[in-house]
């Protein structure tokens, strides 16, 4: 496979790959390599020496950004910026629209998004919930192996993969709510995505109710307060547990009710 | 690494991952860019890359080569205002300054795509800016009075004569 190109990064070895061949051999096996796609996310972090890699991979030049349609199915490269969604159908239009500003939105990119950890405030990955309720589908690669599997098998182990691209089906329909943020920069401190398949069967996910997006299954079958049953809430400087575990329900709610609207 | 910011072309030292904000203040000793929260949370950095506003403290400078960088600076000079500086003037929006010039330049992009006088689109535009002295109505007022086009006489502003703060203050 060809080299990526190197540029100085201090301490820390810069890889700059031109295609996604470049990028799957920078990444490597994923060992202490940072993954810097649009840098909303990592950059504060490298200022504030909260991390220090062996290893920077830049994907901005990879090739790797764009939205595709064949037939029902969308395909998003993972450095497309967060932006470029906000005129889908919900949830994931309305659920990329609800994130940060229009400035952090045109550098973010949807990889980024998907793989991002919890942070020393907050979960961070608001996009998650809604990937998860339209059953995307995540081509990853580590060890030069390229995989794709369903975005909540992916998630746990997103560290120690480099994003390449996601995908779903259309939805026969779609809704999304979610708590305003206080502020333009906060990460989305609980949101609710709901999507009815073409089979007709509704798949609920929430977005802030732990460590990364969580599906809620419990509450598929029309009982909001369920909900709770699948997540562990966490406290943070967004929002208490126990707010959370009170508010869930409600944002359900309203999903299930626009999802029933438009049956 | 090479930078060409607002038209000039600069050889750079500062590792790839270094943030654009501090290359420019730092480095190159351009100032207009704002460090207020380093984190991307106040707007105050803003500069345009090839014409898109972005926060200066969240892109690594290795993402700005081959760009064109424009700061405050690039927008127009005391003697040279451009027209959103003249609408921040004769509006009085700038009351400490900090914000202003991240501000302006995302304002200035927004006119520049087309963006209209509509006050919901104007906060859409320019949500990810802060202003602690909350000098907000002011700011949407300016932009506003140079999304229509207008020009403006900068020996008034829009709320009376142009006095300074020692000889009384507007009236």
């Amino acid at each position: 496979m060809a080299a990526a190109t190197v540029a100085s990064g201090g301490a820390t070895e810069v890889l700059t790959p031109g295609s996604e061949e470049e990028a799957i051999a920078a990444f490597g096996d994923g060992g202490d390599v940072l993954v810097v796609g649009g840098g909303t996310i990592v950059v504060p972090d490298l200022t504030y020496r909260k991390l220090d890699p062996k290893k920077a991979v830049l994907l901005g030049g990879a090739g790797l950004s764009g939205v595709s349609t064949d037939g029902a199915r969308t395909t998003i490269g993972a450095t497309t910026p967060v932006q470029e969604l906000v005129d889908l159908p919900a949830p994931i239009g309305p659920c990329a629209a609800n994130v940060a500003d229009l400035e952090i939105r045109s550098q973010g990119t949807v990889g980024g998004n998907l793989c991002a950890g919890e942070g020393s405030e907050a979960p961070r990955g608001d996009l998650q919930g809604a990937f998860l309720a339209v059953r995307a589908t995540v081509r990853s690669a580590a060890g030069g192996e390229v995989t794709e599997e369903p975005l909540e098998d992916f998630l746990p182990k997103r560290s120690g993969r480099l994003l390449l691209s996601v995908s779903f089906d259309q939805p026969a329909a779609g809704a999304y709510a979610g708590l305003d943020r206080p502020h333009t920069h906060d990460y989305t401190a609980l949101s609710v995505s709901g999507a009815r398949g073409t089979d007709g069967t509704v798949r609920l996910a929430a977005t802030g109710a732990g460590s990364h997006g969580q599906r809620l299954p419990s509450a598929e079958g029309g009982d909001a307060e369920a909900a709770v049953n699948d997540v562990t809430p966490h406290d943070d400087a967004l929002a208490s547990a126990w707010y959370r575990a009170k508010v869930l329900p409600a944002l359900v709610r309203r999903v299930l009710d626009e999802l029933k609207e438009s049956a | 690494m090479n930078l060409t910011v607002n038209g000039s072309s600069y050889a750079i030292d500062s590792s790839a991952l270094t943030p654009l904000l501090d290359v420019l203040r730092d480095e190159l000793g351009i100032t207009g860019p704002k460090a207020g929260c380093h984190q991307g949370g106040c707007g105050s950095c803003t500069v345009l890359v090839d014409g898109e506003p972005r926060r200066s403290c969240l892109v690594p400078v290795a993402y700005a080569e081959g760009t064109e960088i424009t700061t405050v600076e690039g927008l127009g000079g005391p003697e040279d205002l451009s027209p959103i500086q003249q609408a921040f003037v004769h509006h009085y929006a700038a009351q400490c300054g900090f914000c202003t010039s991240g501000m302006m330049l995302a304002a200035h992009a927004y006119i520049e795509r087309g963006g209209s006088d509509d006050q919901e689109a104007i906060q859409e535009a320019l949500g990810g800016h802060v202003c602690r002295c909350t000098g907000y109505s002011k700011i949407i007022s300016a932009v506003a009075a140079a999304a229509r086009g207008e020009s403006f006489d900068l020996t008034t502003t829009a709320v009376g004569e142009y006095t300074t703060m020692a000889t009384g203050g507007a009236e």
